[in-house]
């Protein structure tokens, strides 16, 4: 049984299992990872960092691509606006 | 790891999966200093790529253990970005930059796929099938979810047998491919009895779920998330309920970074020799950037660079007769999975075509160039570089690409900031 | 043959097109041949500010008067010329600057151009990412940033609409004595050229004084809030005054998107286009000394462009020395987006044989030469 990792995703607590992405933890909060331009609901597309569709911010650091970051304890994450 | 940290190896490898992983073993079995970089947390790549629950994939465990055995040094989670001077490449982590010198270089840089537009394709929940895939194995909870599949390539096969191993329910498999093209590539198929072999592990795993040649999504519906596809099948339409779509169109190969390092493109992919030497002295490439091949070709190549990187030439010949075989497995690959015109008319006028900035169809439309149409409408000016509108608007426009610029990924401006002063002719004025 | 026009011009960046629309607007029939896209050369790699400079009186003058109509211009702006005026901060260090600050200040006010004289506390709170230990700095409310390929597109349109035939993808080869030879094989025949060119200006008109001074930027994400103004550092005018060598100086620009660009850089006898590290990152490190938290912004591309410069600093607007048919409209270095309006209202004025509402002597090609430079 893989330990278990909680961090926050747009302050709702969010448990994941150790090793998961941060894109993982928004899509288990059922959240959209980020607003385009116009303002349109995204979320991961290519899933190997380079879309840039995973971004959120990331203990404050904006435009973190999440499918490539794992989940550390305590992390706060943000949907970039 | 500090700023301005350097670090040296005789053979630097550029990615981590299949092909830079075997030319890092056999270059290190050679007795050379090895360096291999990733951007991923750990090595893999794609099709190698580990999961939450198993770890590794299994063919990559011995090759795996082989780098660390050998000493090769891994550099994950750091992204090379630029090369200021021969020699030299920079490479940026999560915290700070390095640069890293070298003798010899391998890029090894893989591929992406190809995404094509249509309506709702940027809808949360469609994503590629190798990017579903990878979210998986990252812990994306999949059981009990239903997912389409639809594309083209071999890709969707491996995709859609792996999710349906772990519990996904897939109601169909959409190949643009049509029933002749695949057939053919079946017959094909004699010469290379691994290949059936595998194939027929494919169909195995996936059971009882329709695999249909000639079908593709024409548009995702919902609302806030993707809630069902619109698929043309026999000339009808059919609206599938899911939870996800995971839809490629084949494979593009990243050749971004050796295009700035000023190695020859011919025909979208690098010209290599046989011995994988590009038209850069000291650069190698090896892999899908060369043409894409698979993953026994990428480790035939991979091999083939090492070898002749750390002065093994004669065992790299050996491997020759091996690499021509899995080139026209490659070749047929590519004929078999052409895109079909039909897939031009998918995109409305609405539909966003460049993601990053949310450019239009309709905009897009009449602009001459990639260039004019960047310029006017900044289709391809954020922060994916053209990575995913590009390769969509070569189809859908047959635009060409741009010249490539440093960094050949975002970094942070302090990543290009720091470039040591006591190289290169061009001394710093003060 | 080609259909008859009153007047040809070569180069659709931002100068040709302001001359272009201009020159349809009074009436006259117009072609525009440009070998790329519209607004492709230094338009497309330019910093797009409307900036009103004083490194001399001309300069001033041209400059404000530009600005005023590119005000003027605004409400007719579409959206994706991204026109803001967001005003300039030219920023102090020490007490030196704050001199300099004062001295502009006067100089501008008494011209009748808004300027105020900011503190230290003040310039923090307009500018929180500034680094502490300013100064102060002159802020003119007045200028502006723009997007230049819209706004070079806009301008070309509207000539367009006024009958103008735009020709793209063609290069002229010759021009002169009422004839635009073109690469095609085709000319184009008219009793008025412009040679509007840019960088490529001195190809077409030989004995022109106009060199390339090659420029790096980088631009990064989105960052709504992070800047605010533009910022210039006093050194600026040092740096685009020197007319040998490399220099960089800080100026960092807020685009509408939130992204901000960063310049700027100079260097003569740099004729690739290549971005080149050191350049690119002694300029970066001149921009962390001002702004230490740009850093850690992420960059999304960096490019090069090539400014028209002349000898003295000023653009060249009027009829060529050499041919009654050539009329030139370069040499704008980093000032073209800025004065392209009012190039374009002064060189017609010249055409048509009516006074301008400035003088047109410091800008004329047959001007005697302040200073001839050997770089």
């Amino acid at each position: 049984m893989p330990d278990q990792v909680t961090l926050t995703v747009n302050g709702t607590s969010v448990s994941v299992p150790a090793g998961a992405t941060v894109a993982v933890a928004v899509a288990i909060a059922r959240q959209a990872c980020r607003k385009s331009v116009t303002g349109e609901p995204r979320g991961p597309l290519c899933g190997m960092g380079i879309c840039f569709e995973c971004r959120v911010a990331i203990n404050g650091r904006a435009h973190s691509r999440s499918c490539q970051i794992l989940c550390e304890p305590g992390m706060e994450v943000s949907i970039d606006e | 790891m500090s700023r301005e940290e350097e670090r040296h190896f005789d053979v630097l490898v550029i990615g981590g999966g299949p092909a830079g992983i075997a030319a890092a073993v056999r270059a290190a079995e050679c007795g050379v200093q090895v360096g291999i970089v990733d951007d991923n947390a750990t090595l893999g790549g794609q099709i190698w790529r580990g999961s939450l629950e198993n770890g590794p994939a299994p063919d990559a465990l011995h090759w795996l253990r082989s780098l660390q055995k050998l000493g090769v040094t891994e550099l994950s989670g750091m992204r090379i970005f630029d090369q200021p001077d021969t020699g030299i490449v920079r490479a940026e982590g999560f915290e700070g930059s390095c640069e890293l010198r070298y003798r010899y270089l391998m890029v090894a840089t893989g591929a992406r796929e190809r995404f094509l537009p249509f309506p709702g394709w940027t809808l949360p929940n469609v994503m590629g099938a190798g990017g579903l895939q990878a979210m998986v194995k990252a812990g994306l909870p999949i059981r009990g979810r239903r997912v389409v599949v639809a594309g083209t390539g071999p890709l969707l096969l491996a995709v859609a047998a792996y999710l349906h191993e772990h519990g996904a329910e897939i109601p169909i498999v959409c190949e643009q491919a049509s029933w002749g093209s695949l057939a053919r590539f079946s017959a094909a198929l004699l010469a290379h009895p691994g290949k059936i072999g595998q194939g027929i592990k494919l169909k195995r795993q996936l059971g009882r779920v329709p695999f249909v040649p000639g079908s593709w999504p024409v548009a995702a519906h919902g609302r806030e998330r993707l809630e069902s596809v619109e698929i043309l099948r026999h000339g009808r339409r059919e609206m599938i309920p899911c939870d996800y779509l995971a839809c490629g169109f084949h494979l593009v190969p990243n050749i971004e970074f050796p295009s700035l390092l000023g190695c020859k493109i011919q025909g979208g992919y690098v010209q290599v020799d046989e011995f994988q030497r590009t038209t850069v002295d000291g650069v190698f490439c090896a892999g899908e950037p060369t043409g894409i091949g698979g993953l026994e070709l990428s480790l035939i190549e991979g091999q083939i660079a090492g070898l002749t990187a750390a002065g093994a030439a004669a065992s790299a010949r050996k491997l020759f007769g091996s690499r021509n075989k899995a080139v026209s497995f490659s070749r047929m690959m590519d004929r078999t999975f052409q895109l079909r015109t039909e897939l031009r008319t998918l995109p409305s006028a609405e539909t966003i075509v460049c993601r990053c900035e949310d450019v239009a169809y309709s905009r897009l439309q009449g602009h001459t160039s990639w260039r004019a149409a960047k310029l006017h409408t900044r289709c391809g000016m954020g922060p994916c570089q053209g990575r995913i509108c590009g390769p969509a608007t070569q189809f859908l426009f047959q635009w060409q690409p741009d010249s490539v610029r440093p960094p050949t990924f975002p970094v942070r401006v302090e990543s290009l900031a720091s470039v040591t002063e006591h190289r290169g002719a061009s001394a710093l004025q003060q | 043959m080609s259909p008859g026009f009153d007047a040809v011009v070569v180069g659709a960046g931002i100068v040709g097109a302001a001359c272009a629309d201009e020159l349809a607007h009074r009436g006259m029939r117009v072609a525009i041949v440009d070998r790329d896209v519209v607004g492709s050369g230094a338009t497309a790699a330019g910093m797009g500010h409307i900036v009103v400079m004083d490194d001399s009186e001309a300069q001033f003058v041209l400059t404000r008067y530009s600005q005023q109509l590119w005000q003027a211009l605004r409400p007719s702006l579409p959206r994706d010329v991204e026109y803001e005026q967001c005003g300039t901060i030219w920023v102090g260090a020490d007490e030196e600057e704050m001199a300099e600050v004062r001295r502009k200040q006067k100089y501008y006010v008494a011209r009748g151009l808004p300027a105020e004289v900011i503190d230290a506390k003040a310039l923090k709170q307009l500018e929180p990412n500034l680094r502490d230990g300013m100064t102060g700095g002159l802020l003119i409310p007045e200028d502006g940033v723009l997007y230049p390929p819209c706004a070079a597109r806009f301008l070309v349109e509207r000539a367009q609409q006024r009958g103008a035939k735009l020709i793209l993808g063609t290069s002229a080869t010759q021009i002169g004595e009422g004839r635009v030879a073109l690469s095609d094989g085709t000319e184009l025949r008219a009793e008025v050229l412009v040679n509007a060119a840019g960088s490529w200006s001195g190809e077409l008109t030989p004995g022109i004084e106009v060199k390339k001074r090659k420029g790096h930027l980088l631009i990064t994400d989105r960052y709504p809030g992070f800047l605010r103004h533009q910022l210039v550092e006093l050194g600026y005018l040092k740096s685009a005054h020197l007319v040998s060598g490399d220099s960089v100086a800080f100026n960092v620009q807020p685009r509408q998107t939130g992204q901000v660009l960063i310049g700027s850089s100079r260097q003569y006898g740099a004729e690739q286009k290549n971005v080149e590290h050191n350049i690119l990152a002694r300029m970066l490190q001149r921009a962390q000394e001002y702004m230490p938290g740009l850093g850690a912004l992420s960059t999304v591309r960096t490019w090069t462009g090539f400014r028209a410069a002349t000898p003295d600093k000023l653009p060249l607007i009027g009829p060529a020395c050499h041919d009654k048919s050539v009329f030139l409209a370069t040499g704008h270095e980093g000032l073209g987006i800025t004065t392209s309006l009012a190039t374009a209202k002064i060189l017609v004025n010249q055409i048509m044989g009516v006074p301008s509402e400035i003088s047109i002597a410091p800008y004329l090609p047959s001007r005697a030469p302040k200073e001839k430079v050997h770089a």
